[in-house]
């Protein structure tokens, strides 16, 4: 009896140091994600587990702003951070600049080798205000117009008359409504999200300069809501917001005709939004030559992350590999940021949900243009009172230089301890 | 004879006497309360006290989480002053009380005639039927909330459809009630409308519950008093007037206190029902909102924590004039 017992406990211990001696070759890295960027890197793991057998992946996926909001608590206790953390362009601007993240441009990540190869408008995006890259691009939302050709062609516009500029685009609105009823925007806020973004210049930032200067009470602002306005006023906007049943709805029925976003909605359009409307649709630029991007993804590393070596390794398998990359494209429509990815056969297919089109190249040669604008910590800030001081003018027939003045005053009272 | 039974308790277990073990085993059972109840205590403390008292401590401080916790500094009262000078603040207090006002007090002007109406005509069906107006007060307040933002969709639904075909009701060639139904699809998303329909789907909610409370309320009234009411030839008016309302005094005074509580923190159903904007022009962001926008969207947790504090001031205020309007005259 004793020996038996002897041999239990033996093989026991023997047992928990086999299993010990295992856990010390394999290192298990924590990817915190939300849906459905998760999608990618869960497609992806069992590749990176292959390649790399000493790396276990545990991907923790949350609901976006949940995800976001955990990040910000765990960076602030530096606690429960996981390796590798997944950051959307809404947030990316704030957590870069919060110096909880890991420097990639330098030793020993030196994430600046692969510079050349990803698209160079979204690594400022990634980057703080002294230049270092906190968080590595992973997907980008070229910003392209949607738009119903059968609509358009029952109005008699042109694609040409439609984006020539932002005048014609509202007068081509005003055609639209009185030949077929349908709205031509689903609000008229989104001109004036575009037209603040349009033709900046590499380094300037959308509401403030390197310096932190407030650009906001700008000829810019001031034609994009003296432009918000008209098309309000015109009656062309189905005063919708994105995302919400009116505005799905509003898109399957064809009641809005014209949609500008990221390159992204196309898939969002097939899948679900319009799965019926195969060949009505088409992509073209926006308006008036304007450049943006809507979303995008990235993955960085937190400071006080543990296996941080590991950590790279799958950021890098995960933005740097074409195969990952272009997986990412199909899994979830997500644009890759890898240049060379984008060089795939793949983007010179036709799409039959857009008529044919060859929709990805002019996606992939609007992003090669698009500027490389400088986020600030306060972005988010300055979006929210600009938003505001357009509902007061949309809403309450507010005077724009007005509310223009008064929302500089706002972001320098809120963005008071610089 | 209780605190008899209890000193007899007390004795006899004095009266065992210490075994014979080692020091542990004695010293433990002294410890030994303090052991079994200590989890209440380390969750108290974990998820009660500590949250309370840190975010005292950071109403002081200007702090910008995502650079952890060295990156605090104390700043004073000036996270305060700020607050209470903000715009948006003095506008997310505008608008919790409008919201507080205008589903508060329907709220319980319903609530305590439709108890009465359950208590004194149900008698077999009474438990069914206070559980269906029960029932909304246990469902998830996301579901809550997409059914009612479904319902008041502009285009596609119910409420416009059921309110436009009135409005459009024709009798010969002439819209008879366009004068009250509108012709065409309220939009309830604009500003003007946001309060109303926060505070419709808050009064749906929790018009129960207050049926519930009231209810037990007039359970505990004495028959005998009712049917005195009667001998001197009070009509059912007149005993829900004169007895069952002063009655129902101290139940009004908790059930209030409660509503004062919940709509000033009200936070959930504006929060989905205007996608976590606080809608057009903000007409529909609470106070609770502005905190929750304040700390993690503008990342600014110390004037957030000091939100905190003045809605509770708040509160604490409110409800001490209640105790003051309604809990007083249990004192005399």
């Amino acid at each position: 009896m004793i020996t038996f017992k002897k041999t239990v406990v033996f093989s026991t211990l023997c047992a928990a140091l086999i299993s010990n001696a295992a856990n010390a070759e394999q290192v298990e890295i924590t990817v915190a994600s939300f849906p459905n960027f998760n999608q990618v890197a869960e497609a992806a793991v069992p590749l990176f587990e292959k390649i790399h057998p000493e790396i276990k992946v545990k991907i923790v996926s949350t609901a976006y702003m949940d995800h976001h909001n955990a990040m910000t608590t765990a960076l602030a206790t530096g606690a429960n951070l996981p390796d590798v953390m997944s950051i959307e362009a809404n947030y990316i601007g704030r957590l870069a600049q919060s110096g909880g993240l890991e420097p990639l441009n330098v030793a020993p990540y030196n994430a600046n080798e692969f510079y050349q190869k990803i698209t160079p408008f979204t690594l400022a995006q990634g980057s703080d205000s002294d230049g270092n890259l906190r968080a590595m691009p992973a997907d980008i939302g070229p910003g392209s117009l949607f738009y119903r050709k059968d609509i358009l062609d029952k109005s008699g516009v042109t694609q040409e008359e439609l984006i020539k500029n932002w005048d014609s685009f509202i007068d081509a609105g005003i055609k639209v409504k009185e030949k077929t009823g349908d709205y031509l925007l689903a609000n008229a806020v989104d001109i004036k999200d575009i037209y603040i973004r349009a033709n900046l210049k590499d380094g300037e930032g959308v509401y403030f300069d390197k310096d932190h200067n407030i650009l906001v009470n700008s000829p810019r602002f001031k034609e994009a809501f003296r432009l918000s306005k008209k098309a309000r006023m015109a009656g062309i906007d189905a005063k919708v917001s994105p995302w919400t049943n009116e505005w799905t709805e509003g898109l399957k029925r064809g009641t809005i005709s014209v949609q500008m976003m990221g390159a992204w909605l196309g898939g969002h359009l097939q899948d679900w939004i319009a799965p019926d409307a195969t060949g009505l649709w088409r992509s073209t630029q926006l308006p008036n030559g304007a450049l943006a991007s809507w979303g995008g993804s990235f993955y960085a590393i937190p400071v006080k992350a543990k296996h941080k070596p590991e950590a790279w390794e799958f950021i890098k398998f995960m933005s740097t590999t074409k195969e990952i990359q272009l997986l990412g494209m199909k899994e979830i429509n997500a644009f890759p940021a890898l240049i060379e990815a984008q060089d795939d056969p793949f983007f010179e297919e036709k799409l039959p949900y857009l008529g044919n089109q060859q929709a990805r190249l002019a996606w992939k040669e609007t992003a090669m243009k698009i500027p490389s604008v400088s986020m600030d910590r306060y972005d988010e800030v300055a979006r929210q009172i600009v938003s505001d001081a357009l509902e007061k003018v949309l809403e309450h027939d507010a005077d724009i230089d007005t509310v223009l003045a008064d929302a500089v005053k706002q972001i320098k009272r809120k963005a008071r301890r610089r | 004879m209780n605190t008899t039974t209890s000193h007899k308790v007390s004795s006899t277990l004095h009266k065992v006497p210490p075994k014979k073990g080692s020091l542990w085993l004695r010293k433990g059972n002294k410890i030994a309360p303090y052991f079994f109840i200590s989890p209440f205590f380390i969750i108290f403390g974990v998820f009660g006290l500590f949250p309370l008292l840190f975010s005292l401590y950071l109403s002081f401080h200007y702090w910008e989480p995502a650079a952890g916790l060295s990156a605090m500094e104390w700043v004073g009262l000036e996270n305060y002053v700020f607050a209470l000078q903000d715009e948006w603040f003095q506008k997310s207090i505008y608008n919790t009380v409008v919201i507080a006002l205008k589903s508060g007090i329907p709220q319980h002007v319903v609530a305590i005639p439709l108890a009465f109406f359950i208590h004194t005509s149900f008698t077999r069906w009474r438990n069914t039927v206070i559980g269906v107006y029960f029932v909304p007060y246990i469902t998830s307040t996301v579901a809550i909330s997409l059914v009612f933002t479904t319902l008041f969709s502009r285009d596609f639904g119910m409420v416009n459809q059921v309110l436009t075909s009135l409005g459009n009701f024709t009798v010969a060639d002439i819209h008879v009630l366009s004068w009250i139904f509108p012709v065409n699809n309220v939009d309830w998303a604009r500003p003007e409308y946001t309060k109303d329909m926060i505070s419709f789907v808050v009064f749906w909610r929790y018009v129960g519950w207050n049926t519930v409370l009231y209810l037990s309320a007039l359970q505990t009234i004495p028959k005998d008093l009712y049917e005195a009411a009667i001998i001197d030839g009070a009509n059912r008016y007149q005993q829900f007037w004169y007895v069952t309302l002063p009655l129902l005094k101290p139940m009004a005074f908790f059930a209030v206190t409660l509503t004062i509580i919940g709509n000033l923190q009200l936070f959930e159903e504006p929060f989905i029902i205007t996608g976590g904007t606080g809608g057009i022009d903000q007409a529909g962001k609470t106070a609770a909102m502005h905190m929750y926008l304040t700390a993690f969207v503008e990342s600014d947790f110390g004037t957030a924590s000091a939100i905190s504090w003045i809605l509770f001031m708040m509160i604490a205020g409110l409800t001490w004039m209640n105790h003051k309007l309604l809990g007083g005259s249990n004192e005399e």
